[in-house]
Formats: structure tokens, sequence, C-alpha cells
């Protein structure tokens, strides 16, 4: 096995920053920040995290800014070798990990040494674990975020998932001080293959039959094998049109379940395109994004229609949880 | 009593609408309450984007005042929008029409039942709208194209879509920034691009903006690249 010596430090003649070697890359690694905001007028999709509360939890844990480049893992997690000492945590999706063979914990930071291994094994729950390393991954930003969008190639490592030999260079820790965190409680409820999901109905509620709400509200949708990043497909009670499916084409937020003409809602997720031409029945709210980003294909979803009272009453019970994690900061 | 009306899209996203047409008029005043919004620079506010007819406003619920928020898209709401004035230049792009960089060229000109080069005259001819831009990053969806060579996307769409490319969907016209599926009928392509991150200015196009097309020959169009 091949041992990468960290680059000695000579701060006059400046150095190489220390990277982390994929090994593995896993399914479908990518790096994510917060994510590219301030240019969907100008086609620009946002992509960032499917699960921002996980991500943003990983990023406390080990004493980052809020919106830090981290890796994003996907079913199938990687393997990584550290060049330097760092603390790194990984929240969201529950895998079997180790670290030079030892197990290491979930939702809690710990110390990678250099040189050292972290493998990903089974996965138990959820469908994304988020990576965080104190220094952030420090690739280069396009259009102000890291966050890679696959289907422009833009971001992360030339606009693609993680592969084997890529060496991901990492910014500079912030002082470290205190005890690291003890494992925290996870903000998400991982889904075990099926979420419920609540939504508020709209942005084109009225473009739909009377009864459109009830039928979304009626039986399981599952998400087709065809869903990635961009959307999920669902598969189930078929929504009914009331105007046609074509809208004047308009923006397509965050969560959104855009109805084509198959009556089948596809539900838009962090890399969608920023506008769209089906109408829109209703919207999931901010605080059940996160769940919805640990569903993967076949896994299935009851929607239900809440209020904006009770959307803002869960998120910021959500906020809560994040931000005493960050007052905690090590 | 107004013209518009305020729609929310969950709790992160409200988005205003204006008349329900697709017309410069009413996608100017779309994209002036867009820049207003944008320039009122409200805490929270993430992203502003104007389409053809309607405005998103994407913001934090939890660092947005709702109430200033709201002030602000009815103050600029109804704020008269200056009559279309000729404005700043266009922007001109030079198109390499027909041959294997335009393939439906011919279709296009079969379809308006006349001559390949009257439709390159028919669509050079034009001065076109930025309504909004769209699909990938840099996708300017531009009109009105003249009736005569406004045919329909192809039934099938091409797998692959070489960047650059510049194609037809009925009034509409457009560029591929990147190679992408697509299905518009392609007349010809261009050798700037539509959007490059590493120029100062990414973008070569924003909604509102004038756009000219004219013809290069393959040679110039070779020299360019």
């Amino acid at each position: 096995m091949a041992v990468v010596q960290a680059v000695p430090i000579d701060q006059a003649r400046g150095r190489l920053p220390a990277a982390v070697h994929v090994i593995k890359p896993g399914m479908l690694t990518t790096i994510q920040d917060g994510g590219r905001w301030g240019f969907q007028a100008r086609g620009v999709p946002v992509a960032g995290p499917m699960d921002p509360v996980s991500h943003r939890l990983a990023n406390a844990l080990v004493g980052n800014v809020r919106e830090a480049a981290a890796l994003e893992i996907t079913l199938l997690g990687p393997e990584l070798e550290f060049e330097d000492e760092r603390l790194i945590a990984v929240a969201g999706a529950e895998f079997v990990m180790t670290l030079d063979g030892r197990a290491v914990p979930s939702n809690a930071p710990f110390i990678v040494s250099a040189g050292s291994r972290m493998r990903f094994g089974e996965r138990r729950l959820g469908a994304r674990a988020y990576l965080a390393i104190s220094g952030g991954i420090a690739v280069p930003a396009v259009l102000g975020s890291q966050s890679t969008h696959l289907v422009s190639a833009m971001g992360g490592v030339e606009g693609r998932a993680l592969a084997a030999g890529d060496r991901l260079p990492l910014g500079d820790p912030r002082r470290v001080e205190g005890m690291p965190l003890a494992p925290q409680a996870a903000p998400v409820a991982l889904p075990d293959r099926h979420a419920r999901i609540r939504v508020l109905p709209g942005p084109q509620r009225d473009h739909f039959t009377d009864d459109a709400l009830e039928v979304l509200q009626s039986a399981l949708y599952t998400i087709g094998q065809n869903s990635d990043r961009m959307g999920f497909r669902l598969e189930g009670p078929r929504l009914v049109h009331s105007r046609g499916a074509d809208i004047i084409s308009d923006a397509t937020p965050l969560g959104v379940l855009q109805v084509p003409a198959s009556g089948q809602p596809i539900l838009l997720m962090a890399d969608r395109q920023t506008t769209g031409g089906y109408p829109k029945v209703a919207t999931v709210i901010a605080a059940d994004i996160a769940v919805a980003g640990q569903l993967a294909p076949a896994d299935t979803i009851t929607f239900a229609v809440c209020t904006p009272a009770e959307a803002m009453t869960a998120l910021i019970a959500q906020e809560r949880t994040l931000m005493a994690v960050e007052a905690r900061r090590p | 009593m107004s013209d518009y009306r305020v729609v929310a899209a969950g709790d992160s996203a409200i988005v205003v609408e204006f008349e329900e047409r697709i017309d410069p008029v009413v996608n100017a005043r779309t994209i002036a309450f867009a820049d207003a919004v944008q320039a009122a620079n409200l805490a929270g506010v993430r992203d502003v984007v104007p389409t053809y007819r309607s405005t998103a406003i994407y913001f934090d619920p939890l660092r947005t005042d709702s109430v200033a928020l709201m002030a602000c898209v009815e103050r600029e709401a109804i704020r008269p929008v200056a009559p279309l004035a000729a404005g700043a230049a266009p922007v001109r792009i030079p198109i390499c029409y027909g041959g294997e960089l335009g393939p439906d060229l011919e279709a296009v000109a079969a379809f308006a039942k006349t001559g390949e080069d009257e439709v390159v005259r028919l669509h050079a001819s034009a001065t076109y709208r930025v309504f909004m831009l769209g699909f990938v990053p840099g996708f300017a969806y531009l009109g009105i194209v003249d009736d005569r060579i406004a045919m329909a996307r192809r039934s099938t769409p091409r797998v692959r879509v070489p960047s650059g490319s510049v194609g037809i969907a009925g009034v509409q016209t457009g560029i591929y920034p990147a190679e992408t599926p697509g299905g518009w009928q392609l007349i010809g392509r261009t050798p700037l691009k539509p959007f490059d991150p590493s120029r100062a200015n990414p973008f070569l196009m924003k909604a509102g903006d004038a756009v000219q097309f004219y013809p290069i020959d393959r040679r110039e169009y070779d020299a360019w690249l």
C-alpha cells in the first residue's frame, strides 16, 4: 500500500495544500457546498446537497462554516486516504464505516491521522451521507460555488462525480479549541424506504381538478428508477390537469411537484433546471427537503398537505437543533 | 385593483405573476420588477428569477422579513414601466448557416416553401428579444421568429446537439450553450460561446437584451474558433 507523505510545510515558499486521495469513488460521490445561488436568472441550476440539514450538521461537527464544501455520498460509499491529520465527521445516511479497520461513528467528529484510510461499508438507512473535513474541500469555485452540477459539468472536480485517483485539496482548518463533540442525535429522521413528506399547495394548484390534492394524498408514490439529483419521477395516483399540461415556462423551485401530461408528478430536487413548462401542483416544505433527499429509487412517499404555520414550526425546530450543534462547535 | 398576483411556491419562494401571455411588454415589466426587487437587496432573499411573465423570488424564510418583502413586491409590481425603447445596442451574433453545421436548414426551407437563402435572410433580419434564460446555463429563449420559418420542434429530439448550434422551435429561437439533448430545428452554428465561466462576463446574454444574428461563411466560422 502506497503511503502518501504529507508535504512538508514551507511557509516562505508556499506549499501544496494537503489533500484527500480517492481510492474508490463509490457509486456517486460529489462535492457540494451550500449551492450556486444568484444565477438562476441566467439559467444556472442551484445544485447543492440533496439533504442540506445533514450537510450542515457534518460541517458543524468539524467546526467548518455552515456551507463549506463536503462530500455527498450516494448509496455506495467511497474509500479515502488522508494526507494529513484532520477532524472529520459523517452525517446523514447510516453506513458501516471504518478508519484503518476500526469502526467509527456517524454524527460525531473524529480525528484521522496522516495516511489513514476511511472505508464505507454496508448502508443501513437513508440514501446520502455527508462527509465534512475540517478546513473544507478547496476545489475552485465556479460562479461563487464549489457545488458539482453533473448535467452542466460545473463545479466540484471537473464538474463530475469523484473518480479513483482524484486528489481533493483541503482548506486550512479553523483553529480547533476544546473537546470534540459527543455524538449528536441526527436532526433528520432517516427514512426506512418510506417517508411522509409535507407539501403546501401551489404555485399552480388551480391548473388541476378540484380533487387533485386529495388524489395526491390518497396513496403511495414510488420513486422511479430514472430518478436522480435533478428530480424524482414518481409513480402513483394520476393527477388530472384542468387547463392542459402546458404553462408559459416559469421558475421551478426546489421541492416543487411538476406534473407533465402523463399525470405522474416529478419532484424537483437539487440539480433541477431553473425553469419549466409544466404546471406545479404543490411544493415540499423546506423542513422536509432533507428527508426527501434521503430517499432512493424504489422507495415510497406519502404526501401530506400542511399549513404555512406548520411548515414554519417544523423549520424553526430543525434550525434550533442545528444551531445548538453550531454553538457547541469544537 | 391590481393586475398582478402573488402566488406562494412552498415556504421559501413566491411567484409574482403578470398577464398570462408571451408579450414583450409583459416581459419587460417582469424583468423591470425583478431588477427592482434585486436592487432592494432585502435580507434573506437568495435569488430573483424573471421568466416570460412572472418573477420568482427565492428567500430563506428564517432570515427574511416577510412584511418588508411583501411591501417591496407591492411597491414595485405596480410601478409603471417605460415603453419599450431602442435601449442598448443589440448583442450581435455571427452564425454559419446550413451545411453540416445546420442540418435542419433544408427542412425549414421546405416547411417555408422557399429556399435556404430566404430562411437565412428571414432569421438574420429580425431583432429578437431575450425573454428569459433557462434549460441549461446561458440558454436564452429568443423571440419572436417570423411565422414563415416558425417550424415546430422535431418529433424525435436529437440525443446530442453540438454546443453553439442555433435552433428554431415555433416562434422561439436559441443557441445551445453546451452539448445536450435537444429537439429544436438546427439551422446553423455560432463560434461564440453563450456561456463560458472562465470569461470575466460568463454570459453573452441576459433577459431583456436585444439580439441580432448575421451570417458568416464556413471559412470565417473556422477562423473564429
